[in-house]
């Protein structure tokens, strides 16, 4: 593996604000930012990407999407099906968990995501410019494909807890910032864009950074629960990711798309919700313990898909691309 | 004239997760109003999902004893097993009581 990859990502500003509000979190010190702040950066990253992807929407044809956003409700259903499958094998949690863990993996990570754009970029490496509508598409199916495999096991079942996760997904912040930044971007076109890019382009990277330091904080936080769960869960936490990215990466080169989209596509795939996919949880499956799921998505995929797993992806797109 | 009474103040703090549905229970109770404010802290649970989304809320309804039964029926069914919840009542003096506790109709 090239560790100048690793060693690029690792100095980026983003992982590094990202690194300290870990090591914040490990002595203890406050630097958590007010929620306010927190909700509006949160909404100005979603807002950004859903913008930036409109506008790229435009100069593509139906037909070289059509692939890849086949290739990724696809995969929306194979990775949670599959995490529930390995869990089960991995660890002794019941299905309710296990759905609940499967509806996070099944899911993505929009600052996962955007941290591997980042990379890209800084890289010089082009990826096509409608992977935020991938995004947006893979952060539905995921997380109703997990509930559904946890409602199985669950007796009779609470049809309003369903009916509440499900406008959760659909009408919850992400989606809907999103989406709607999607039809804003295509609707308004370069032109448009340019008017708003000083902001929602210029400062992108200063403000990510801000949000990792807070993501941080959360993730350090969780670091202290993995002494209670067990050995499974750290395994499946890092193990499933490079396995869901590596079917990502696959989809996407299947589907015609560059290494780089490529890459995007398996960091989509590798990366798991911790803010669409817990309130739907929360409300869908009261039963499951929230801990278990933030532990492994925040707390472990997460900073291991932001400082190890977007340069490991992107070497894995390498090698797959030249021999697929 | 002395228009003061007594009715039941119950508070209770919970994850935010819950508001849109534990606000749409208390109108169902006979509940006709409440505060709602941001609130931290812990408890003995503790499994909730409070400090990525939304942290927690501390809702205080004031009602007749007949609706304050109603919703401690409402959060031992849907509530008090699977969620990071607390509660608790006490009587106080407020001046127009009857504005508590209007009896409306259970939905």
């Amino acid at each position: 593996m090239s560790w100048d990859l690793v060693a690029t990502n690792i100095a980026s500003v983003p992982v590094l604000a990202f690194l300290l509000g870990v090591l914040a979190a490990g002595l203890k010190a406050d630097l958590r930012l007010p929620d306010a702040v927190y909700q509006a950066t949160s909404m100005y990253l979603l807002l950004a990407i859903g913008l930036k992807g409109g506008v790229a929407l435009r100069e593509s044809s139906l037909t070289e999407v059509a692939g890849p956003v086949a290739a990724t409700l696809v995969l929306g259903v194979i990775v949670p099906v599959l995490a529930f499958v390995i869990l089960r094998v991995l660890t002794r949690l019941g299905p309710v968990d296990r759905g609940a863990l499967a509806a996070h993996y099944g899911s993505t990570s929009l600052v996962t995501f955007t941290a591997a754009l980042v990379f890209l970029d800084s890289s010089d490496i082009s990826y096509e410019g409608y992977v935020a509508t991938l995004l947006t598409i893979l952060e539905i199916p995921g997380i109703l494909v997990g509930l559904l495999l946890a409602g199985r096991a669950m007796s009779g079942g609470d049809k309003r807890g369903w009916s509440e996760a499900l406008r959760e997904v659909l009408l919850g912040r992400s989606v809907l910032l999103l989406a709607g930044g999607l039809v804003i971007g295509y609707l308004s076109g370069p032109n448009g864009y340019a008017s708003v890019e000083p902001f929602f382009g210029g400062l992108f990277t200063g403000v990510l950074a801000l949000f990792l330091l807070e993501m941080g904080v959360l993730a350090g936080r969780r670091l202290g629960a993995l002494r209670e769960a067990g050995w499974g869960l750290p395994v499946f936490a890092i193990a499933f990711p490079i396995l869901a990215g590596t079917l990502g990466i696959v989809g996407g080169l299947v589907a015609g798309m560059s290494t780089g989209g490529a890459m995007v596509l398996g960091v989509l795939t590798a990366s798991a919700s911790y803010i669409a996919a817990p309130a739907a949880v929360r409300l869908a499956l009261p039963e499951a313990n929230p801990g278990i799921s933030l532990t492994a998505s925040l707390g472990i995929t997460f900073p291991f898909n932001l400082v190890i797993g977007i340069p490991l992806y992107l070497l894995i797109a390498e090698w797959l691309a030249g021999i697929l | 004239m002395d228009t003061r009474g007594f009715v039941t103040c119950i508070t209770i703090v919970a994850e935010s997760i819950v508001e849109s549905r534990l606000l749409e229970g208390l109108t169902a109770s006979g509940a006709r109003g409440w505060t709602i404010t941001p609130a931290r802290g812990s408890g003995p649970k503790h499994q909730g999902m409070s400090e990525i989304e939304g942290g927690s809320i501390r809702v205080e309804v004031l009602a007749s004893a007949t609706v304050a039964d109603r919703i401690w029926q409402l959060l031992r069914e849907d509530y008090f097993t699977n969620y990071s919840i607390a509660a608790w009542e006490y009587p106080v003096q407020v001046d127009r009581a009857e504005r508590y506790c209007d009896p409306a109709p259970p939905r």
